[in-house]
Formats: structure tokens, sequence, C-alpha cells
């Protein structure tokens, strides 16, 4: 961990803003610019800006393994979902107008779930790399 | 932003390689900007600029940030090679329309009704948001395949060993 | 002609040949792939200037503005940033195994210890 003070106050305040922000990109997509895409990178940035400043220990602690790893699957599946619950309301896959009974409505709530979705997998992804790279100890040889 | 990459070129100390990249990046979504592309110039100020940098210094600190002179005899072919690619690249670049030409075939095919129709066909006002996720869902759940499949390969590659690591170091000591 | 005409393409074929130039004449790894990011910077670029319609403001629907640049461009390289993000994570994961199991980055030493090796 690093023994930065002004690195640590700064970044424990600013995280919760990020965090916020994110969320704020991924619920406005729909109107401003933004989407799951960005949402999710600039979620992910929080989490890795914390790992940076307080070591990966830590924040595998606040996010386990485990957690990323099931949530990089959930986003993906709860994209899928949504397009098969189009064909299972009579339409077609990934058609969100039979989501609701007024078609506007339903495409909508799809665009909402599936850039959720999106969000979800790309902050995972972006996360697990990072552990991946950052878990790494330098110089330490694979033994083959 | 030419600068940018020709220093990128030269350069040899890694370190500042990367950090010339993420400036290269956001001289890059600021063109995007520029070229009314808001929502693509965001993503590239956030992964370009943020994401990668991170990436790169994280593989940097695990090898090494010096690079070694690549000898002159390699270099001349490469650089006939992209003359010479370059060339035709230019030449092909004077059959394309001109900057910001509306008549340009690419905005009359599909664009118009994107534009025109989405308002009432899905009724957000961001068509970037309705059409990457409804009309193109299909490349959208391609796309976030791609992410899935990227990061399991890096757990694979580099990132099953955090827990290996450990018990290794604990049999070292034993040992 | 016109000042930006075919400018910006000029400026894409430009980048575009110096990240070809990293990758080839470069034999340092990260270098490779630092090259290949600006070789995808110069297509995104490529792609958002035939986007781009005179006059058009951002295509977010708004009562009053009547032309808006194309949508379509920017939708595929929206997707194709964040992948592009997600080949070069796979990428350096791999220098790093490279690294590990040959104790260099450098092509040339690679290819050195596979004929000796």
């Amino acid at each position: 961990m690093l023994k930065k003070t002004i690195l640590r106050v700064v970044s424990k305040f600013l995280i919760p803003f990020v965090l916020i922000f994110g969320l704020y990109v991924q619920w406005h997509g729909d109107f401003g610019p933004g989407g799951g895409f960005q949402a999710g990178v600039i979620f992910a940035a929080a989490f890795i800006l914390y790992g940076l400043i307080f070591g990966t220990a830590l924040l595998r602690r606040v996010l386990p393994s485990k957690v990323t790893r099931s949530f990089l699957v959930i986003g993906v599946l709860l994209y899928s979902g949504v397009g098969v619950f189009g064909i299972i309301f009579g339409g077609e896959f990934l058609d969100y107008s039979v989501l609701a009974r007024d078609p506007l409505k339903g495409q909508h709530l799809g665009i909402l779930l599936i850039e959720l979705g999106v969000g979800i997998t790309v902050a995972a992804s972006m996360i697990t790399i990072f552990c991946a790279f950052a878990g790494r100890s330098p110089n330490r040889l694979d033994e083959f | 932003m030419v600068v940018t990459a020709l220093m990128l070129s030269r350069i040899r100390d890694l370190f500042a390689a990367a950090i010339l990249c993420g400036i290269y990046s956001l001289l890059g979504a600021t063109a995007y900007v520029v070229m009314d592309a808001v929502d693509v110039a965001f993503t590239e100020a956030a992964v370009g600029a943020g994401l990668s940098t991170v990436l790169m210094l994280g593989t940097l600190a695990l090898t090494t940030d010096k690079e070694i002179i690549t000898p002159r005899e390699k270099r001349l072919p490469a650089i006939l090679i992209v003359l010479f690619t370059g060339g035709v690249l230019f030449y092909g670049t004077s059959d394309m329309p001109h900057y910001g030409d509306p008549v340009a075939p690419v905005h009359n095919y599909v664009a118009p009704r994107y534009i025109l129709k989405s308002d009432n066909e899905i009724g957000i006002p961001n068509v970037v948001t309705s059409v990457l996720a409804s009309y193109r869902g299909y490349d959208t759940l391609g796309e976030v395949f791609v992410i899935l499949t990227a990061a399991v390969g890096v757990i694979s590659i580099i990132g099953r060993r955090e827990g290996k690591a450990k018990t290794n170091k604990i049999n070292r000591m034993s040992g | 002609m016109p000042f930006p005409g075919l400018f910006n393409y000029w400026i894409v074929v430009i980048l575009m040949m110096i990240g070809l130039y990293i990758v080839i004449a470069h034999g340092n790894l990260v270098k490779k792939i630092i090259g290949i990011n600006v070789f995808q910077v110069s297509v995104f670029l490529l792609y958002i200037t035939i986007g781009k319609v005179a006059g058009g403001s951002a295509p977010i629907l708004d009562q009053g503005i009547e032309v808006y640049s194309n949508p379509l461009p920017h939708v595929l390289i929206l997707t194709a940033i964040v992948v592009s993000v997600a080949t070069t994570a796979l990428g350096l994961a791999l220098v790093v195994r490279i690294r590990n199991a040959f104790q260099t980055i450098e092509e040339d030493e690679i290819d050195q210890q596979e004929k000796t090796g």
C-alpha cells in the first residue's frame, strides 16, 4: 500500500463521485451521450483507482474474484436473456417491442436492460483484467 | 496528433511511450468531439486515455521499460513497405467524398431512416443508443461476447496464478 | 477546393502508416502493441470523418435541429473501441507470459533463444 496521504485522502473523496457518475452515464445513455460501454468503463475506473492506491489485496477484499467473474457472466446472460424474453413473449430474438404493452415503452425497457447488461460485463471484465495484471508480482518466473 | 504519433515511433523509453499513447488517444477524443461523435469521444477518453494506459503501465511494471534499438538494415524494408502502402492509400483518398459532404453514399442508405424514424419507433432521443441497442442489437451482443472472451482469455493466460502463487511460495519456504 | 476537403483522410493515412511502421520495424512487443493502437485510432478517425455531415449536430434528437451527423459509424466505432481495449489487454497479457518464459520482450532475442535452445 502506498503511504502517500494526499493521494489516499483525495481518492477516497473522489471514488464515490466517480461511481455516481458511472451510474448517471448508465441510466442517462438514452437521453445524452453515454450508455453501457462508457458507464462500465467509468465504473471499473473507480475500482481500479481504489486498487492502484490501496493495493489489489484490499480491492480483492471488496470485490473477490468470484464476484467479478460471476458479474462477467451475469451481464452477458442479462443481455441474451432479454433477447430470449422477446421470443417468449411472441416476438423475435432481441425484439423489445413486446416487453411491455406499449411498443415504445417496451423498447425503452429493453434498451435499459441490455445497456445494464453491457455495463455489468464491461465493468467486470475491466476489473478482472486489471486485477490479473496487477495481481502478478513482477519478475516472477513460471516453472515450466 | 501526427506529432504525437511520430514521437511514439521514435521514442525508446517505453514508459514515456505508454504515456504518449494516452495523450494520443485523448487528442483523438477531441477530434471526435469536433466531428460530432460525442459518444465515441466519451468512450475513447475513458478507454483509450484511461484504461489502456493503466494496462500498459501494468505490463511495463511486469516486464521492462527499455527498448533496444532495431538495426538499421531491418528498418529500410519497413520504410519501403510503409511508403508504398501509404502512396496507394493516398491515391485512394482522391476518390473519397469530401469532408462533411451531405450527399456522400454513407448518408443515403440506412442512416436517414435511423434519424427520421427512431423517434417514433424507439422513442429515445440519443440515436446512437437506439441504433446500438435496438436496430443493431445482434452486433452489440456479439461485442459483449468478445469482451467476455477477452476477459476469460486474460484470466486463463495470466490470472489463474493468483491462488497458486501463494502455495508455491509456501512450498518454497517450507522446502 | 474548400479547406477540409480530403485533409482528414490524409491525416488518417499518415497516422495509419506510422502505426504500420511501428508494428513492422520495432522488435519490442509492447511497442508493437502501441503501434497497433495507433493504427486502430486512425481507423476510428476515418470512420468518424465519414460520418460527419457539414452543419450537422451530434445525433441526439432535439427540437429545432434539422441536420444530424450519421449515427451509424459512431455506433460501429463505439463498440470497436471497447473491443480494441479488450484485445490490447489480451495482447499485453501474452507479452507478460512471453517475458516470463523468455526473459525478454524483444523479438530478435526470442528468435535466438528458439534457435539455440
